[in-house]
């Protein structure tokens, strides 16, 4: 623990302003993330010759995509308008380059998902040429949309890291790797649910990968960010990021115990990885919203760096 | 000091032309001496007159005189109080001592009354020495802005003066600017969803007239001009304060070596920034990007190679 620093501020009132968004945002993170992982699941059940595990991916990798977007709808302050983003394209603007890259990856992932309902849909469209085009084009969309998953999976974190909110700023280093494993533990709790046990083992290896990947970045931002990671360790934030460790953690261990015998078993470790995943992103989110309106994040770290450094100078 | 080297995210420049203004006029811009500052508000008054900003809660909130509480979507300049009492060193305030009065005559004793506060002359035994500070906050019309940089619409831009405008029939209320601002100064506002924030008064900028709150302020605390002239003059006057003993006081953004590239407003304090709601040395969140998208990609690739190793050669 930390020792509590002494700082000045204008009547503890924040110094950085948090982002005015609602659940919606990190529930966005999780359902990207989600989608990106179930994308490249689906792709290699595709390529390995895994048909359940192929159409659980498609199938939830358009699903998680499409709610996202919604909620990102749903939370701008003029929905109307938010095909706005499509004005410009910005390198300096994660959330512009966020927009063109759901853009991109969409569409795939839509012709991939819909061609596994060809079998439901009524006879006069799997006979038209629509229904011959899905099942061509099913292979090149899915892959084309997994080349572009891990862009999903991991530009979250570069949104949430370029603002000035403490806790996420400074782990800009962390963020992405938090973010992906994250991501993988979803969609190989995706898998374990919705594929059967003989076809299930990748989403157990990638439950293990995506568990490592998540839970050991975590504790570095815990650990190594001074300060900052005191927002990870405190308060609300922290009783949800050990939820979610607990969640994940257990999770995978009953995924590489007793799921390769037991569908149950499956299914129960799946839906503690979904629900960690859950938990994880709105942890994170949370550790943020705390340091921006608490000034100590903000003051603490400029006033120690001042005093050790100086000023934050470029040389021209 | 921390060196980092400059570019386009970091480091000084001229903003304009960074724009695309190959041809534009000098950048304009606000020095805000807190010293001659005396909490009057005329300038929140004649901001929310001009830009018709609307009213932003009827609060009392018992902060000294400030019943404003801080910058916001329909709060473009704010006034801050800082009541201090020190029974140690008097700390002396700039233009309310006789002699250190700025571009001004000299003041003359008349022998009359003080105004100043009891405590704040010399003299009686067991008094408390008391200081009142006050400081009218602004947009910092950053050179290097994150709200700019970060907006995904486009709605907020660069000027051909320099500042930072958001143009009200483009921005779709993301609220990404507001995290993204160093300072907390734009906002979204309730009801409307969009954000707000300074103008410069962009509107008036392009009539060659002074923006409302400068033109308002009748110390002289809000001088507005242009950025290159007032640099100056703010060196001259932290001189002339050095010089008449008031060590204290120091410029506050007007280095374009600093985080953000040098504010396009800028302040003389008397204490410590954070003392003001400032943030003590802010940088601007991009200038980490390249780190940030090679982290990213770093990222992308390990789950890439995660994915794959999971099929690979394995039923």
């Amino acid at each position: 623990m930390v020792p509590e620093a002494e700082f000045t501020s204008y009547y503890g009132r924040p110094v950085v302003k948090a982002p005015r968004w609602s659940w919606d945002i990190p529930a966005y993170l999780f359902l990207g993330g989600l989608s990106g992982g179930s994308a490249m699941l689906g792709a290699g059940g595709d390529l390995s010759g895994r048909p359940a595990l192929r159409r659980a991916g498609r199938l939830g990798g358009l699903a998680a995509i499409t709610a996202s977007v919604g909620l990102l709808v749903h939370d701008v302050g003029r929905p109307e308008r938010f095909l706005n983003m499509l004005r410009v394209a910005k390198p300096t603007s994660p959330m512009s380059m966020g927009t063109w890259i759901i853009s991109a990856y969409a569409p795939g992932i839509g012709v991939a998902a819909v061609s596994e309902l060809l079998p439901v849909l009524p006879r006069a469209i799997r006979d038209s040429p629509l229904g011959a085009v899905l099942r061509v084009s099913a292979r090149p969309a899915g892959l084309a949309a997994a080349a572009i998953a891990p862009a999903v999976a991991s530009y979250t974190a570069v949104l949430l890291a370029d603002t000035a909110v403490p806790a996420w700023h400074e782990a800009h280093r962390e963020l992405p790797f938090v973010f992906i494993g994250s991501s993988a533990a979803s969609a190989a709790g995706l898998g374990l649910v919705f594929a059967p046990v003989g076809e299930a083992g990748p989403a157990r290896r990638l439950a293990t990968f995506g568990a490592i990947m998540e839970l050991g970045t975590s504790r570095r931002i815990e650990n190594q960010l001074g300060l900052a990671g005191e927002a990870f360790t405190t308060g609300k934030p922290a009783r949800l990021l050990a939820t979610a460790s607990n969640l994940t953690a257990g999770g995978v261990l009953l995924a590489t115990l007793l799921a390769r015998r037991s569908r149950l078993a499956a299914v129960v470790a799946g839906v503690a990885l979904l629900a960690g995943g859950v938990f994880e992103r709105f942890g994170l989110y949370h550790a943020g919203i705390e340091s921006a309106n608490d000034p100590k994040y903000t003051v603490v770290p400029q006033r120690r760096r001042l005093e050790q450094e100086g000023p934050v100078r470029a040389d021209s | 000091m921390t060196q980092t080297t400059a570019n386009h995210l970091f480091g000084p420049l001229d903003p304009a032309a960074e724009a695309g203004y190959p041809d534009h006029p000098p950048r304009l811009g606000f020095f805000t001496d807190t010293t001659v500052c005396i909490g009057c508000k005329a300038c929140e008054v004649a901001c929310k007159e001009w830009n018709n900003v609307p009213e932003d809660g009827i609060d009392f909130l018992g902060l000294s005189y400030d019943n404003t509480g801080s910058l916001g979507a329909s709060t473009w300049r704010h006034v801050a109080f800082i009541e201090q009492a020190s029974i140690e060193q008097p700390k002396p305030l700039g233009a309310q001592e006789p002699g250190v009065t700025g571009r001004h005559a000299p003041v003359v004793d008349l022998g009359m009354p003080s105004t100043a506060p009891p405590g704040t002359t010399a003299g009686a035994d067991g008094r408390t020495e008391f200081r009142w500070l006050m400081s009218s906050d602004v947009c910092k019309h950053c050179t290097h802005a994150a709200c700019l940089d970060v907006c995904p619409t486009g709605a907020l831009f660069r000027t051909e003066f320099g500042t930072v405008v958001v143009q009200q029939d483009v921005c779709n209320g993301c609220g990404y600017c507001v995290p993204a601002c160093p300072y907390g100064v734009i906002d979204q506002r309730k009801g409307d969803g969009r954000a707000w924030k300074c103008t410069l008064c962009y509107d008036r900028l392009q009539g060659g007239l002074t923006p409302a709150c400068a033109k308002a302020c009748p110390t002289e605390s809000i001088q507005f001009g242009v950025l290159d002239e007032l640099r100056e003059r703010a060196a001259a006057r932290v001189e002339q304060l050095h010089a008449a003993g008031i060590s204290d006081a120091r410029l506050y953004g007007a280095d374009p070596t600093d985080g953000v590239g040098g504010a396009g407003a800028f302040f003389l304090l008397l204490d410590e920034p954070e003392v003001y709601g400032l943030p003590p040395d802010p940088v601007v969140t991009t200038r980490d990007l390249p780190s940030m998208w090679l982290h990213a990609g770093a990222a992308a690739l390990t789950l890439l190679a995660g994915v794959v190793s999971t099929f690979w050669g394995r039923r």
